[in-house]
This record gives structure tokens, sequence and C-alpha cells, in this order.
């Protein structure tokens, strides 16, 4: 029986925006206070009680920060509109993370129960990390997976704790100067997850971190470092919500993947940030020999997103893939693309984007594919499509190809089709009202990547886009 | 009264006039049909009737039963029980024929309820195989890709689907050789019962030969300017419509 589109009837994760438009008094312990200085990032340094070299790490980089220039010359000039001197880069309650929920304070527990996150955890995965503003307020991974020898825990235990893995491979992926927003991040990183799967060992049940911003004029700075050892496979996943604010905030994040020879990694990502967030993330992976990295990326709400998740296929036969979707709707930027280095023979690469303008929302794709002179019998394959809605969104696509070894072979096809008047009609004389329509057209048309998603995430993605087809109609 | 009742209608696009006091009747039960020379505004009246909102009702009045159709939405006007079979159907691409009939038809229920897959399957497999559409249709999207032929089936099965009180069918034999236009007209017929009306749209008396109606209308100048038996139908492929312009004037 055909059954298609019929899904099981499960709690996914949430991160509905109404949903999570809601903050709590804040109440800090620590607060860097406003503004950006070798102050603030020596009282961050000194507050995780760091090793030296990490404090010179985030004093380098603070120095790179302002050495460069905000990338406005190529990107949206909506960047000169984030004031650096106006956001608190560190902000935390001081309670110190915890392995139980009933640990957890009051308002933090709150604010992730009511975003269904302890509810999850019981349901389908492996291990959770729960970041509140600067620093994570919980984290548990399930028992089987210790005594396998896997490490999911903040990156501040992580660098405590794990030094010897961590040192080796922290900013090696994403170096300092990368750009301005990478400068940013190793100053004054914060949060994020630390993990390493040792050699062969496979995580069948995805880990999860979600990244709640509570406070105003915030900056959320979480620093992602996953290191797959030969052949360990493992799934990560990451939410991402914010209440609505009237100033701007900010999420800029570093995530580095290593996967070595015959390692699989795959990092989802749904994120539904509130239309003042500026969301400046810069994601990239390392594919060693035969390893494959898959970067599955939905964007959804922010006033300006600037995105390309990236692998770099250092080792023979690995393997790298994007697929993205982004939802760009009034008052929104999607700047969201892939970047593939081809650097080894017989590598090979999939990028797979699609994005929906709403109203006068604005999507714009961004590629890199790259194979250079060494590189020989490579192959990557492009598709991207927009889809517009109404007369005043817009979509552009700046591909970029560089490809001269032998033996290459690059495919790049593009589309833009647009949801007319006429069909919004027909699907209203069959009984669909204006937003029904428009769900209906815009799930139909991302419907085939959605399908990547883990199935509880594709769920909610499928109602994010209904609650987000709402707010759409006049 | 049940069934259709046009009165006076006016209708405009941007300035322009396209029905002009047009006044029409069709009860339930029975089948009329509209006939006319090309840009004299048969189309203009099915998408006036529907709600497209290009189409603005200035005065007059168009009733399904005793609902008032004129200020309704075209979604509303759909759950009032009108059905418009488009003359030439747009394609979604993305959607899936199962999907699309099933949000339609879950559309019409209260809010959080929804079809039986297991009983919507069924009935749509069965008036797929009335319309001999193969199974591999569901899951085509809509009209995407579609001959012509297949564009006038999709809509006749999204008619047999959603069960409307009324249904007006533009140009339904357009598109068709003629095996499926009696695939199509045997479908369409299995639907008329005392409370099921019709109207359809045609250029060729050729259609009227397999789906019958109670009455023909001539349409032009945006109002009808004449209305008759079955016969007028034959009467006018023979004469053509210049003999009624004249006696118009």
């Amino acid at each position: 029986m055909d059954l298609e589109g019929e899904k099981r009837d499960l709690e996914g994760i949430s991160l509905g925006r109404n949903v999570g438009d809601f903050s709590y008094a804040e109440d800090y312990a620590y607060d860097a206070g406003e503004g950006l200085s070798e102050e603030v990032v020596r009282y961050i340094s000194a507050r995780k009680k760091e090793d030296p070299w990490v404090l010179e790490f985030r004093l380098k980089a603070l120095k790179e920060f302002f050495r460069k220039e905000n990338p406005t010359h190529w990107a949206s000039k909506k960047l000169d509109e984030l004031d650096f001197s106006k956001i608190r880069y560190y902000l935390a309650k001081g309670a110190g993370k915890k392995r139980s929920w009933d640990e957890v304070p009051d308002d933090v527990k709150k604010t992730f129960e009511r975003l269904g996150v302890p509810e999850q955890e019981r349901a389908f995965l492996a291990g959770v990390e729960a970041q509140f503003d600067s620093e994570s307020a919980y984290s548990n991974m399930k028992d089987y997976l210790a005594k396998d020898g896997v490490i999911f825990v903040d990156s501040s235990e992580g660098l405590k704790e794990y030094p010897e893995i961590f040192r080796r491979y922290f900013g090696r992926v994403v170096p300092i100067g990368d750009n301005k927003y990478s400068a940013l991040n190793s100053a004054v990183f914060s949060g994020g997850s630390f993990i390493y799967v040792p050699k062969g060992v496979k995580v069948k049940q995805p880990l999860q971190a979600y990244f709640r911003i509570n406070a105003a004029r915030f900056g959320q700075f979480e620093r992602t470092l996953i290191i797959a050892d030969e052949g360990a496979e493992l799934m990560y996943m990451e939410g991402c919500t914010a209440p609505r604010f009237e100033t701007g905030t900010l999420h800029s994040a570093v995530v580095e993947l290593v996967a070595l020879k015959g390692a699989k990694i795959q990092y989802v990502t749904v994120q539904n940030w509130s239309n003042n967030v500026f969301n400046l993330v810069t994601k990239r992976g390392v594919a060693e020999e035969d390893a494959q990295i898959r970067w599955i990326d939905c964007n959804i709400g922010s006033g300006l997103t600037m995105k390309y998740p990236a692998v770099v296929l250092k080792g023979a036969r690995a393997r790298g893939e994007v697929v993205s979707i982004a939802l760009a709707n009034s008052g929104q930027h999607q700047d969201t693309g892939a970047k593939m280095i081809h650097l080894a023979d017989s590598t090979a690469s999939n990028i797979l984007s699609k994005s929906v303008s709403i109203g006068r929302g604005r999507a714009s794709y961004r590629g890199l594919v790259h194979m250079p002179k060494s590189a020989k019998n490579c192959r990557n394959n492009t598709e991207c499509d927009a889809l517009l809605i109404n007369a005043n969104s817009r979509t552009d696509t700046y591909p970029a190809i560089i490809c001269s070894g032998s033996g290459n072979s690059v495919q790049h096809e593009a589309s833009v089709s647009k949801l007319s008047q006429e069909q919004i009609f027909y699907m209203r004389q069959r009984g669909l009202s204006e937003k029904e329509a428009m769900s209906l057209a815009v799930n139909g048309f991302v419907n085939d990547l959605v399908k990547e998603f883990p199935l509880e995430y594709s769920v909610e993605l499928k109602r994010l886009i209904d609650l987000e087809m709402e707010g759409s109609v006049g | 009264m049940r069934g259709l009742k046009i009165e006076n209608l006016v209708v405009r696009v941007g300035e322009r006039r396209v029905i002009d006091g047009l006044n029409l009747e069709v009860p339930a039960g029975q089948t009329h049909a509209i006939m006319g020379p090309n840009g004299t505004g048969k189309s203009s009246l099915s998408k006036a009737i529907a709600g497209h909102p290009e189409y603005v009702v200035e005065s007059g009045s168009i009733k399904l039963g005793d609902v008032e159709l004129v200020g309704l939405s075209a979604d509303e006007i759909s759950k009032a029980g009108f059905f418009l079979s488009f003359q030439t159907p747009v394609e979604i691409p993305g959607v899936s024929i199962a999907n699309f009939i099933r949000a339609c038809l879950n559309s019409r229920l209260p809010a959080g309820e929804s079809v039986n897959p297991r009983e919507y399957y069924g009935e749509l497999y069965a008036n797929m195989d009335r319309l001999k559409m193969p199974r591999s249709f569901t899951s085509r999207s809509v009209n995407e890709d579609f001959s012509g032929g297949e564009k006038k089936r999709c809509d006749i099965l999204q008619m047999l689907m959603l069960k409307p009180k009324f249904a007006l069918l533009d140009e339904i034999d357009s598109g068709l050789d003629i095996d499926a236009l009696k695939i199509v007209a045997d479908a369409v017929n299995s639907m008329r019962s005392p409370d099921f009306g019709m109207l359809l749209i045609t250029h060729y008396h050729r259609l009227l030969e397999y789906i019958r109606p109670d009455m023909v209308h001539v349409l032009s100048g945006g109002k009808i300017v004449k209305s008759g038996g079955e016969e007028l139908a034959l009467e006018l492929e023979r004469r053509g419509y210049d003999w009624l312009k004249e006696g118009e004037l």
C-alpha cells in the first residue's frame, strides 16, 4: 500500500519559533559585560581555569579578529549592523554542568523541558548535551558508550580532561585566521561538544546537542570538535533556538570534524533562530582515506545566516556530502552553501541544496568545488534548486568551480521555480487555504531532502515549515 | 432551490468587463452545457464562480443551494461544494497526487482529524481504475509532465474523490482522444444524481453525445444569448454562432 508521506506520530525535537519564544529572567553569576577586549578574553579563560596555551590561543585569535575586515566586500552589508561593542560575550549561572536533569537549576531545566529535550533523550538518543547561553547545563551519555571508550563532553571539559586528543586536532581543521568570525569564536569560545569515538566503534543512536540562547544582546560561541577514529561511525544532531529579542544577538560557532581512515560522520543541524539573530558559523571536516563526512543542514529563521559547510577530502576515495535546506522569509537572508576540496585521488562529493524564498526573503547559494592539478579521477555533483514564493523574494547562486586535474568530473545543475498565483488558486479551488497550499508546495519542493534527515527531525521540519508559512500569509 | 443560480452577474478583470449581466440556473440533478465563440467569457465565468482573486464581481449573485458564493474565498467556495475542472490544469511540482488529494480531503475535516489511509487508498485506487490510470500515478507530482489527456483525468479523479455538489467542467474534452473521452465521460456520468448538478463548457457537440445535457446555452458578449434543448448544440455545430450575433443586434 502506498503510504507515502505517512509518518508515525511521534514526538520529535521541538524547534518551533513560537514554542521557543520565551525566556527566563536574566540572573547570571558570571557576566563578562558588554564589548570585546583582552580583559574579556582573560576573564573567560580565568573563569574556565584554562591552561596557559589556551589563553595564548585565545589572545592570538583576538588580535586576528580585530585585524580582519568584515567581509562586506562579498557578503551582505547587513553585517555592518553588528555592533561588537554592544554584545555580551560570556554569561553563565555558575551552577556547573549536571549529569541528571534533577540537579539542573529550575529555570534552565524548565527551558529544556519546554523544548522537549529530556523526552527525546529517553526516547531515542545515545547522549545529550544542553547548552544554556555560554555554558553546558546538562550532559549525559548512555553507559554502554563510555565502556566502549566513547567521549562526549562539552568542550571545556574536553580541553581539561583529554588535552592530548583535543590539542592534536583543535584549530587544525578551521584555523584561527580562516575568517573574521572563526577568529572571534577562537577568542571567546565557550561550550560546544567534544566527541571522540575510538577505532571501530559504531555509535548506533544519535548524539545530540541543543544550543539555547536565553539572554538578549548576547553572543553564543560554542566550539565543537568531533573525532571519529579509524572505522568509527557516529551521527551528531544539533538544534538551536532563541527567543525573539528587540536587539541583535550573535551566534558564531566553529565546528571541526575529523574522520580518520574509513570513518563516517554525519552531522545534522536544524536551526530556527528568531529574526534578529546573526548566525555566522564556520563548519568544516577533514576526511581521510575512505572516510565519509555528511553535513545535513536546515536553516530556518535568523536575520542573516552565513554558513558553508565544507569537506576537505584529504585521503584517497574519501567522500563528502552536503544536503542543505534553507527557508528565507521576509526580513531574513539565508546565505548558505557548501565547499568541497578534493585533495586526493578518486574522491567524490555531492551537494544538494534547496532554498525557498518567501515574501521579501532572500536566499543565496555559494558553492566552491576545488579539484587541483594533483588530484585525479575525482567526481562532484552539485544540484541547487530555488523556489520563489510571491513577487518580491530573491534568490542568487554563486558557484565557484576550479577543476584542473585529469579525469576529474564536475556536474552542476541549478533551477529556479516560482509558485504562481495560478498554482495557489488551483490548490485553493480544491479546498486548501492559502497557507495550506503554500505549505504543501514548499514541503513538496524540499521533500526529497527532508527524507535525508533522521525521522525525528523530519517530522519537526515539516511542522516548522507549516509554521513559517502561517507567518507569511498576509 | 438546490443547484446553481446566477443572477445579473457582472464581473471585471482589471478595467475590462468579462461577464455582463449574466443569468443562469442549473437545478440539482441536471446537466447544462455552455457553448459559444472564443473569447466571449466562458472561462471567465468559471473563474468568477470559483472565486479567482483577479475576477472581481461588481454586482449580482451566485448561489449554490442557499449559500451565496460571491464574497467567499476560493477555498470556501470549494468547501461549499463547487468543483471546477480547469481548461488547462497547472502543474504543482513536488506534490504527489496522493498527498494532494488527501490534503484536500483533510481540509474538509475538523482541525486535527484526517482521513483513514486504508479507506482513502481503497477509494483512490477504485476511482483510478475507473479512469484507467496506472497506480504509478499516485506518486507523480500533480500534472507535472502530464499529457493533456492525463491532466484532464487527474482533474476528474479529484472530482470523484472530493464529491462536490456541483461541478463545472471547462473544456474537459480538449486533449482527449475518443477512447479517453469515453472513459472520462463514463466517470463523469457516474457522478450524476438528483443531488448533483453540472455545467459543461465545450466547443464541440461530440462531448454532448457522451454526457447528454438537459439544456444548452450560448454565451456571447458576457451573457447568455440563447438557451434550448440538446438539439441546439447540433444546430450550433451546423450553423456556427454568427446567426446568433446578428439576432442579438
